[in-house]
């Protein structure tokens, strides 16, 4: 397996569902002509405490993957943006229960377009911005009565 | 060129206020307000984490973030005394964000633009969080202001309590901009907040001189384990 295979693997230790690779955290993999492998990744909040089990995660990969001389570097700029979930994270994210973001721009949550994740009903609310973890907040299908998460457009 | 003050003062804001919050975890009017002020504290703690961070490089001492917050005492802390102020009630706290986020916002933004390319990075990251704390503070502030009589009364009691110290919040200088540039735009969203929530507009006050016994308490709570353990780990 390649580096960048072994990393592209890892999921994300809250979502469980989805890459680090499928949510835009994995910016860069490279092996310079000793093998010693760089790992650049970016959080999606600052204060993210998933970034050390990420950190931990991407080392633990590598080294079963035969890739033991690496290094894991944590870049914030460009920030991070719900944009670069890929459409394949999108589905997932929806098939286990968390609704997937809207376009990014603002904190001015869309109220159009995020759908019931067990009715699929496009008459929802949101109860809190904020949710379980920072990515997420908490929404209520008005059809079914169910709450559930959606991430945040970022 | 940045001072290292002027990174600490950031990051010290932060810091600050990432304690004072995490202390209504469990304690806010209701569940989904729980969740709100610690998410809200986490990314105050993660802005914090990256300013002390690179404080800590520039000074270029060999101090890191854990150093600088756990090993200092209140005389080297350099953020401005309206984020140590005490939280009475829950009143305190939004009023308190209210009046913090509407500055860290706009801060945030020109220092994305600005020449430290470091604090740009982290302005750039931490604007996108900012900008969801002053819509969640302004959200209760029009909530509680224009509420019922107690709520009313509580509210403007906050923001009474603690105008005394709108003014350290731009006070400062050394970095690529001076806080006293964000106070046309905070002016401007403060003000506005408030009128939309029935509130009054109060008449500047001088910040009082003297201790800071709430400084002084917060870091003997936040500081314990760390001076009794130094280095000790999860
Ligand atoms: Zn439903």
């Amino acid at each position: 397996m390649t580096p960048r295979e072994a990393v592209a693997a890892v999921v994300d230790p809250e979502l469980r569902v989805v890459t680090i690779d499928e949510l835009g955290i994995l910016r860069d993999v490279e092996t310079d002509e000793h093998g010693h492998v760089t790992v650049t990744i970016t959080p999606t909040y600052t204060g993210c405490p998933a970034m050390d089990v990420i950190r931990a995660d991407i080392g633990a990969a590598l080294r079963a993957a035969g890739h033991g001389d690496h290094e894991v570097r944590t870049i914030f700029a460009p920030a991070w943006t719900t944009d670069w979930i890929s459409a394949g994270g999108r589905d997932k994210l929806a098939a286990a229960g968390v609704a997937p973001p809207g376009p990014s721009g603002g904190p001015v949550a869309l109220s159009i377009g995020v759908r019931c994740t067990h009715c699929g009903s496009p008459d929802t609310e949101q109860l809190s911005r904020f949710g379980s973890t920072a990515c997420k907040a908490l929404w209520r299908c008005r059809a079914c009565g169910e709450p559930f998460d959606a991430m945040k457009a970022y | 060129m940045t001072t290292v003050d002027y990174v600490l003062r950031l990051g010290d804001d932060a810091l600050i206020t990432a304690q004072r919050l995490g202390a209504w975890y469990a304690a806010g009017p209701e569940m989904e307000e729980d969740v709100a002020l610690a998410n809200i504290a986490l990314d105050q703690l993660g802005a914090a984490r990256l300013l002390l961070t690179y404080a800590g490089e520039r000074e270029g001492a060999g101090r890191d973030e854990d150093a600088l917050a756990y090993q200092r005492d209140a005389a080297a802390f350099r953020n401005c005394r309206l984020v140590e102020q005490p939280e009475p009630d829950f009143a305190a706290v939004i009023a308190k964000l209210l009046l913090l986020s509407a500055f860290q916002l706009p801060l945030y933004e020109a220092l994305a633009a600005g020449a430290d390319e470091r604090l740009a990075a982290i302005g750039g990251k931490a604007r996108k969080e900012s900008a969801y704390h002053l819509d969640h503070s302004t959200l209760w502030t029009l909530r509680l202001g224009d509420g019922t009589d107690e709520s009313h009364e509580r509210m403007q009691a906050a923001i009474d309590a603690l105008w005394p110290f709108v003014d350290g919040l731009f006070s400062g200088e050394g970095g690529p901009v001076a806080p006293a540039a964000i106070r046309p735009a905070w002016t401007s969203t403060v003000e506005d907040v408030l009128k939309r929530a029935t509130l009054s507009v109060p008449a500047p006050v001088a910040e009082p001189a003297g201790e800071r016994p709430h400084l002084v308490e917060l870091l003997a709570e936040m500081q314990e384990l760390h001076r009794a353990h130094p280095g000790a780990r999860w």
